[in-house]
């Protein structure tokens, strides 16, 4: 069978692989949930917000995966699986299909498996995955520089500029932060990296951005080092 | 059907199908889902998990299928948005204010972590187990805390029921986040409802009605619900027999319509905002076009709203802050863009900068303001004088006494 698309990229790659990537996505025990099969209707398509400004369709996630078309499945793997807002509109669906999770699955197979496309979706998002992983917050009031978020306006660099004093100045104590979301307890964080390491995400973060891992291995180690805890008491205990 | 004559003859209608706005809607006889709540009391009785009961006092509203939802009124353990403290902290603030406002007795816990959905909807960077096990151990803290867990997070919310759906699911799923939470010395706790901050609010909303000290009657206000709070797990979002006839979630609406404001309707009500988890942070040229062309052009041109409301981090922001770059396009925007909580708070009398942070948004909000009878001149000298004093005094900061 040929993929879908006539200007397809991956028709180099072996079947098997594409098959293997495939399967992947069938035995996560999520899937017999998101599928139950696909009119054709299009009603997700109309609720979806990216398909109307990609070239992207969640009813083509919907009917490539039923039709285990593997050579499609693999060109959507690597290109617009990335597209997807994840709002689940398209759970609007008569069939109680859910191409959002669906997707959700295939890029955690992208992600778990190091494909360079992931990678490069991923790249500049990479310090988010930090922050979040190492701070139990995801983002911060010192991202919001002029630099990062040009299109926000005048009020990003008016914040910036006033970030220290602005935060003083809110009135619940937890928000007097300008590092974290919020004052997250350090023993918190380390019980939040410890369930990173018990359901081998931290696996999952080496498979696509090595250097992320190894910053965040490192920083989060040591604090827990320095909290006594034993770091190999803490391995992976999630099995597949 | 066959004739006298013995000629078949096809039934023909001979009336017109009701038209839409003469039709009534009814409910199912029997919700097409399962109630989650006996499944989860159904694992407790099996030893497998404890399940944190809502506390009293609360009320009871309807949902979706026409079930009962407990919404505890205090005794909550505020489970606070990445989004909102971070970028938005007025939102959080007023949440917290309204509390006090009330007396209401609850717990804003250093011991609780984002439920990192975000972080999992934008890259897959983790797995079914580390999500269930991240929500529980926040939810066993609360237990441990003492309190019930109030969702400040639309996304958190709808993270949290598709963690409880998996969990009821999945025996294999239960026992990795047993395993976790033992490592971790916490008990498996999962409570009888996930409560979001806005169902608060909704159920609230008489009440703040009643201590209501600004007049919004000439307030005309356009409502966005976020999809991770009516999409994403469809059955226990709040629904209202007496708000768009029980066919749309009733939420944020309720509130709006307690205070005296008028809700005015657009095509593109149930569309997303165009967050979109990954886009927002590193491919914005998405978020900005689907939120601009999408909702605030549809809203300003068939409502022309003096504010959108809505009740997520991420549509807050993404509606706010992605009006001011297409400007240089010559798009028609130009909407104030706030929470139901901050239009609450202001509601009651609450400072537009001191509690509700309102120069942390992007939109220019003085018109509304002045037309919601605000002095924001002022305001914001009372604000200036404050950041001044701690300007001076690096230890200081600003108190709910001082608020």
């Amino acid at each position: 069978m040929l993929p879908l698309y006539r200007d397809a990229k991956y028709t180099d790659v072996p079947t098997g692989d594409k098959q293997d990537l495939f399967d992947a996505v069938k035995s996560d025990m999520r899937y017999s949930h998101e599928l139950y099969g696909c009119y054709e209707c299009g009603i997700c398509v109309a609720a979806c917000p990216s398909a109307r400004f990609y070239d992207f369709s969640p009813r083509v996630f919907a009917q490539t995966m039923a039709r285990e078309d593997i050579h499609t499945f693999y060109e959507l793997l690597n290109d617009s699986v990335w597209d997807c807002s994840q709002c689940f509109s398209c759970t609007c669906c008569p069939r109680q299909n859910n191409p959002g999770g669906i997707i959700t699955i295939m890029r955690e197979v992208a992600v778990n498996t190091g494909l360079q496309s992931a990678k490069d979706a991923l790249r500049a998002y990479s310090r988010i995955i930090y922050k979040v992983m190492s701070t139990g917050t995801q983002v911060s009031p010192d991202m919001l520089q002029p630099d990062f978020f040009p299109d926000w306006g005048p009020d990003v660099r008016d914040v910036s500029l006033n970030l220290d004093v602005w935060r003083r100045a809110i009135p619940p104590e937890t928000l007097h932060t300008v590092e974290m979301a919020w004052d997250v307890s350090e023993k918190t964080k380390l019980e939040l990296y410890m369930i990173w390491k018990l359901t081998g995400n931290l696996e999952m973060i080496e498979s696509v951005d090595e250097g992320l891992f190894m910053i965040l291995e490192e920083v989060m180690e040591e604090l827990l080092d320095e909290h006594g805890y034993d770091i190999d008491d803490y391995d992976c205990i999630v099995g597949d | 059907m066959i004739g006298d004559d013995g000629a078949i003859r096809l039934k023909v209608a001979n009336q017109a199908p009701p038209k839409a706005s003469d039709r009534e809607f009814e409910l199912p006889k029997e919700p097409p889902t399962a109630d989650h709540r006996e499944q989860l009391f159904a694992l407790e009785e099996a030893g497998e998990l404890e399940v944190l009961r809502v506390p009293e006092p609360l009320v009871k509203v309807d949902t979706k299928y026409g079930r009962k939802k407990k919404i505890p009124i205090e005794n909550t353990w505020h489970h606070k948005s990445c989004g909102q403290c971070g970028h938005i902290p007025g939102y959080s603030s007023s949440i917290y204010w309204l509390n006090r406002q009330f007396e209401l007795n609850y717990h804003d816990p250093r011991e609780q972590t984002s439920c990192t959905a975000w972080n999992y909807y934008a890259s897959s960077t983790s797995n079914p187990a580390a999500q269930a096990a991240v929500a529980c151990r926040n939810f066993a803290q609360a237990k441990l805390d003492g309190y019930f867990p109030l969702i400040h997070c639309g996304t958190s919310y709808g993270h949290y029921k598709e963690v409880r759906a998996q969990l009821l699911h999945y025996p294999e799923l239960r026992q990795q986040v047993r395993d976790v939470l033992d490592r971790l010395g916490l008990p498996f706790v999962f409570p009888e409802e996930v409560v979001h901050y806005s169902e608060w609010i909704h159920v609230m909303r008489h009440r703040i009605a009643e201590r209501q000290v600004r007049d919004f009657s000439a307030i005309t206000a356009t409502v966005h619900p976020a999809c991770h709070y009516h999409k994403l797990v469809v059955e226990d979002a709040i629904y209202d027999r007496d708000l768009y006839d029980g066919q749309r979630t009733a939420i944020v609406s309720g509130v709006v319509e307690a205070l005296g404001a008028t809700v005015a309707d657009y095509s593109t009500w149930h569309d997303c905002c165009g967050f979109g988890f990954r886009h927002i942070l590193v491919s914005r040229d998405f978020s900005r076009s689907f939120a601009t062309i999408r909702k605030i052009e549809r809203m300003k041109e068939e409502a022309d709203p003096d504010v959108t409301l809505t009740h997520d981090t991420g549509c807050v922001t993404t509606l706010d802050k992605s009006q001011f770059s297409t400007q240089a396009h010559g798009r028609n925007v130009g909407i104030p863009v706030m929470s139901d909580a901050q239009f609450a708070a202001l509601s009651m009398g609450a400072h537009p900068y001191l509690v509700c942070q309102l120069h942390w948004h992007g939109v220019d909000m003085k018109p509304l303001l002045e037309k919601m009878g605000i002095d924001h001149v002022g305001a914001w000298e009372e604000f200036e004088r404050v950041a001044e004093r701690l300007e001076q005094n690096p230890e200081a900061f600003l108190t709910w006494e001082e608020v």
